[in-house]
């Protein structure tokens, strides 16, 4: 993927693009948001990451909002260090899909990347998920694998679909929270990890191979093992 | 420009309406009194001299003469002043032994002064001229209204001096209350400003609008010392508290850097750093988000919401936990819960609570979470587990930031989780409690509602995750 990122803070930026690097990505970077609104206007990236608060006259939202008023319609990630609620609403508000606030882990912000690039790709509505041979029907909420019924809670059902929908991708314990239960704050205790080995429990357990996998200092991943 | 103080200010608008009234009652008074005396006199002249001339048509100049004397001699006041002469000057009838010099030159109404019976006086009177050369002086003595005008005069006189004493008297008074009822409000401020926050304004007690300004200065007052309070105990707690994990992070970092036997060993080392500095971060965000809900600012989030689902919600999160851990997690949850309020930030405060329980449970402990819905109060949220609890001293420090009770501080945590519901219920105008729950701790969060809401009708809104309830 063709990603920008506009960030003035050498360290930050310098990380970023390393490591969006590192995991396959073409990188480019502007250091002021005058540069950054030229770039991101005048080439085709497949996803921002853009940081709120920067030099050249033109800060993060004002960069966004010209973006979008010109009918760009590239995911844009928010790296802020301004973390108050009312900061994300106004990042989200302002067109931002996704707010990551500093400091941050990089497993994190490139989880978030990924997942909101093809997010931004999907085509159309779909009905029905397919990871190896694990099957999800959205329209009569059940659940195959190797052709065997699979029951689930619906808050079960729901982390199943969210991690299909990012099969192959690594998916956090925050995106789990916000995207499953809506939550926008981090519980003291393992919540997500008790859910995953639940959800374990009744979809790989069963099954001689194991379809969720834990990444180390990052998340899970649903992926179906190359044969 | 002259600046001048509310106080002297006040003291001259007093002054000014004082000395109002104090010339209206003047102006009355005289024209009651004197006026009237004169307008009186000024009556009688003119029906005397209507009399006398009517006299004088129908009789003749002899009768008029007649007449003139009859009603000198009929004067029992000895007030009337007559004059008739004829054309060569000479009296023809009338009580005056000479016509003052000038008289004749003036026609009409004026005043004359007179010597009577060897005294001077003053007389009201009207002169005319007859035909052929006579004239007619028709008049009063007016010397004894002279001397009550004046008596009157010199009483007002007095008066607005009197008057005038007392106003400045008394806009010096309302000065002196104005400095003195406002100097205690304006002391304390400097004392304040100064750096004194114990100090506070008098309220005297008498319910006026004075001591309500008092009490809300006080109210004022105490909220700033508590936040003022806070700042500096969250400042200390911070120098203190984040300091340890900061210090571990450092010591793992220099040791690997001089000690480390190679690159696994290095690299455990900076990922454990990395996980104490992830741990300061994390007390960093607890605390943002407490000073933000303190601040208020997210009150413009509140709205009417249903809190079943959500405590379901959060019953359905933690249940699979307590399980995991041996324990049971069982929810009381009626079918709608009516609230008003930030549908995030109860959330998180519930979970901070269940947080708390299943962290200080036994395994094959019970947790409670249960919901009381009193008609006109907000909902109240209970959060009971079967730990060690919280020893009654430590109970109200509890809510502290950073507080962590002797029981709490072999388990991890930031002592921030009931800092942030406190917050919360505070921002929702409710409360929260910590009881005893015989053994262990019952937290009871209150909620108030919107005031003068409708309330949330019960039954249309009904359960929508009915399915994930009973998570025991």
């Amino acid at each position: 993927m063709r990603i920008l990122v506009v960030e003035d803070d050498k360290d930050v930026a310098g990380f970023v693009v390393k490591g969006l690097r590192e995991a396959g990505h073409v990188t480019e970077h502007a250091d002021n948001g005058r540069d950054g609104l030229f770039m991101a206007a005048s080439e085709n990236f497949d996803a921002i990451v853009l940081d709120r608060m920067l030099p050249g006259g033109i800060d993060g939202l004002r960069l966004l909002e010209t973006l979008r008023a010109q009918a760009n319609n590239t995911p844009v990630l928010f790296l802020s260090a301004m973390a108050q609620v009312d900061d994300r609403v106004r990042g989200l508000k302002a067109g931002g899909d996704d707010y990551l606030t500093k400091p941050f882990a990089f497993a994190e912000l490139l989880a978030r990347v990924e997942a909101m690039a093809r997010r931004g790709k999907s085509e159309g509505p779909q009905t029905k998920l397919v990871t190896g041979d694990l099957e999800m029907d959205l329209l009569s909420r059940g659940v195959r694998r190797a052709g065997q019924k699979i029951d689930l809670q619906p808050r079960e059902f729901r982390l199943l679909e969210y991690l299909m929908r990012h099969a192959g991708q690594v998916v956090t314990r925050t995106m789990l929270l916000e995207g499953v239960w809506d939550y926008h704050f981090d519980p003291q205790t393992n919540v997500i990890d008790v859910h995953v080995s639940r959800l374990r429990q009744k979809v790989d357990k069963p099954f001689p191979s194991a379809l969720i996998h834990t990444v180390r200092n990052a998340g899970y991943m649903l992926r179906a093992e190359p044969q | 420009m002259l600046v001048l103080s509310a106080g002297v200010r006040f003291g001259i608008i007093y002054a000014a309406v004082f000395a109002l009234s104090i010339l209206a009652l003047a102006v009355f008074l005289w024209w009651s009194t004197a006026g009237l005396l004169d307008r009186q006199t000024e009556a009688a002249i003119n029906a005397d001299t209507q009399g006398l001339l009517e006299r004088y048509a129908d009789s003749g100049l002899l009768a008029l003469e007649d007449t003139i004397e009859q009603r000198l001699s009929g004067n029992v006041d000895d007030d009337a002043v007559y004059m008739l002469i004829d054309p060569a000057m000479h009296r023809l009838a009338g009580n005056l032994e000479r016509l003052p010099a000038g008289v004749l030159a003036e026609q009409g109404y004026y005043e004359l002064k007179l010597e009577r019976a060897g005294r001077h006086s003053i007389a009201q009177v009207q002169q005319l001229e007859l035909p052929g050369g006579f004239h007619l002086l028709v008049g009063r003595d007016v010397e004894v209204h002279a001397q009550m005008t004046r008596m009157l005069t010199d009483a007002l006189l007095w008066a607005a001096g009197v008057a005038l004493l007392l106003g400045t008297l008394g806009a010096l008074a309302v000065r002196g209350l104005f400095r003195i009822t406002l100097a205690d409000v304006s002391a304390t401020a400097a004392a304040i400003g100064a750096g004194d926050l114990t100090r506070r304004v008098r309220v005297s007690g008498r319910g006026d609008e004075f001591d309500r300004l008092a009490v809300t200065i006080n109210d004022m007052l105490s909220r700033i010392a508590r936040l003022m309070d806070g700042v500096r105990q969250v400042s200390n707690s911070i120098a203190h508290d984040l300091r340890t994990p900061i210090a571990r992070a450092r010591a793992r970092l220099e040791d690997a850097s001089s000690h480390a036997a190679g690159e696994a060993d290095l690299r455990a080392a900076i990922e454990r750093a990395e996980a104490d500095l992830d741990g300061v971060v994390a007390i960093f965000n607890a605390l943002l988000r407490i000073a933000e809900i303190e601040a208020g600012a997210r009150r413009s989030a509140f709205a009417d919401i249903d809190l079943a689902p959500l405590l379901l919600d959060l019953a359905d999160l933690y249940g699979a936990v307590a399980e995991e851990r041996g324990q049971t997690l069982a929810a009381d949850i009626p079918p709608a819960v009516p609230a008003f309020g930030d549908r995030e930030m109860i959330q998180q405060a519930v979970a901070n609570l269940l947080d708390n329980a299943l962290k200080f449970s036994p395994e094959g402990g019970t947790i409670r979470l249960a919901v009381q819905t009193v008609p006109g109060q907000g909902p109240r949220i209970t959060v009971a587990d079967g730990g060690p609890g919280i020893p009654e001293a430590d109970r109200t420090r509890a809510t502290e930031r950073f507080f962590r009770g002797e029981t709490a501080r072999s388990t991890p945590g930031s002592g921030l989780g009931l800092a942030m519901v406190q917050a919360v219920a505070t921002l929702h105008g409710g409360s929260l409690w910590l009881e005893d729950n015989a053994p262990g701790l019952r937290a009871v969060l209150a909620l108030n509602t919107r005031p003068g809401a409708p309330r949330v009708n019960a039954s249309s809104s009904a359960p929508q995750h009915g399915a994930a309830r009973g998570m025991a």
